[in-house]
């Protein structure tokens, strides 16, 4: 029986992610009523169930994609991959207060750029205190605790090492996964409440993958404002941490 | 029609990845700058427009709305299809680095985001 369902799943990848990740949010909205009796939000326990498939999925196949390497859920890179993403993160736009993007506007710019100093800074500090002394690994260990991207960028413009390049691709990997799981916990705690907020928030946290997970998690309402500032951080980062911020860390070093 | 919302949905996710892929490679990147963003406000600067607005009132919106609902389920997948273990794998400058940033980033919230956030704060 396994050898005529297998092929038929593999065969529409797509459909069968779509139910896959249906079956998973309707026990996660399950288990989020009768378990934690709503006070966990349904969608914050299926990022965080989709984040241990993934470290499963990872784990059996030793691919790089999560659970979208098992043979018959490659639908799930199709489905969580750039194209739709982005596709629906456009989507969100539609139905925003403008005047809210206006009045937290010029914020939200300021954010971005401030986001980019600071992580790249707490990123370079602990690149020294683990030992790194030569200006290049400090800097692109700085531009991975940016984004994931802005990570291995830097580190290719500037020549360091592949060890290192790698090093700062994970950094980039822990802050995106520890936006999505801890945003709908300290969203109350630090303001993030309404969508001026969501505004700074995504500027200063800058990975989109990050935000737009921990947002949804938090309120849906507020995904819009914080993806659209969002996504100018790895560009900002990109430009700033090769130069400017490289140059900062060599005047130390 | 549905197509013609989902149509101008994907008009502006392209143009605004072309316009931002532009100002990458003139800011002589080799990243996308913004383009998701310019795409958000094309989005809702053309959804107000007269003739789109009253094409999107005749039946076109649900082609906008339905992608809009499928934001969470997109995003429950590409959770799934992260990379958690190179992530923990990274070991602890990386475990460090990574989070260190968010932590920091969200000490600074409050402060950048003004007093709405601070009177809710207390």
């Amino acid at each position: 029986m396994i050898d005529s369902i297998v092929p038929v799943l593999t065969a529409n990848s797509l459909i069968t992610a779509f139910v896959f990740i249906g079956l998973l949010m309707a026990l996660c909205s399950w288990l989020g009523h009768r378990l934690f009796s709503g006070r966990i939000h349904s969608s914050a326990l299926a990022i965080g169930l989709g984040l241990l498939l993934a470290y499963l999925g990872g784990t059996i196949t030793g691919g790089n994609q999560g659970l979208a390497d098992v043979s018959w859920l490659t639908g799930i890179g199709m489905m969580g991959g750039g194209m739709l993403r982005d596709f629906a993160i456009v989507a969100t736009a539609y139905g925003v207060q403008i005047d809210e993007i206006k009045r937290a506007g010029l914020r939200g710019g300021v954010s971005v750029i401030v986001g980019v100093v600071i992580s790249f800074t707490v990123g370079a500090g602990f690149a020294v205190i683990f030992g790194y002394r030569d200006p290049v690994s400090i800097a692109t260990l700085g531009a991975g605790a940016a984004t994931y991207i802005v990570g291995p960028v830097t580190g290719t413009a500037l020549g360091a090492s592949s060890t290192v390049i790698a090093l700062s691709i994970a950094a980039g990997l822990v802050k995106s996964i520890s936006v999505m799981i801890l945003t709908p916990l300290i969203a109350r705690r630090v303001g993030l409440t309404h969508p001026g907020a969501a505004m700074v928030f995504g500027g200063l946290m800058g990975t989109t993958s990050g935000v737009a997970a921990g947002l949804a998690a938090t309120d849906p309402k507020l995904v819009p404002y914080g993806a659209m500032t969002a996504t100018f951080y790895t560009g900002v980062g990109c430009l700033l941490a090769p130069s400017v911020l490289f140059f900062a860390v060599k005047a130390f070093f | 029609m549905v197509i013609f919302g989902v149509a101008l949905l994907g008009f502006c996710l392209l143009v605004g990845l072309i316009l931002g892929q532009m100002l990458g490679v003139w800011m002589g990147l080799s990243a996308n700058v913004g383009g998701i963003g310019i795409a958000m406000l094309m989005l809702i600067a053309l959804s107000h427009q007269k003739w789109i607005k009253s094409h999107l009132d005749s039946g076109a919106a649900p082609g906008i709305e339905f992608w809009n609902a499928m934001y969470l389920p997109i995003v429950v997948a590409m959770a799934a299809k992260q990379n958690v273990v190179a992530a923990l794998d990274g070991g602890w400058l990386a475990l460090c680095a990574g989070l260190g940033a968010v932590l920091a980033s969200f000490l600074l919230l409050p402060l950048l985001a003004g007093n709405k956030a601070e009177q809710i704060n207390d």
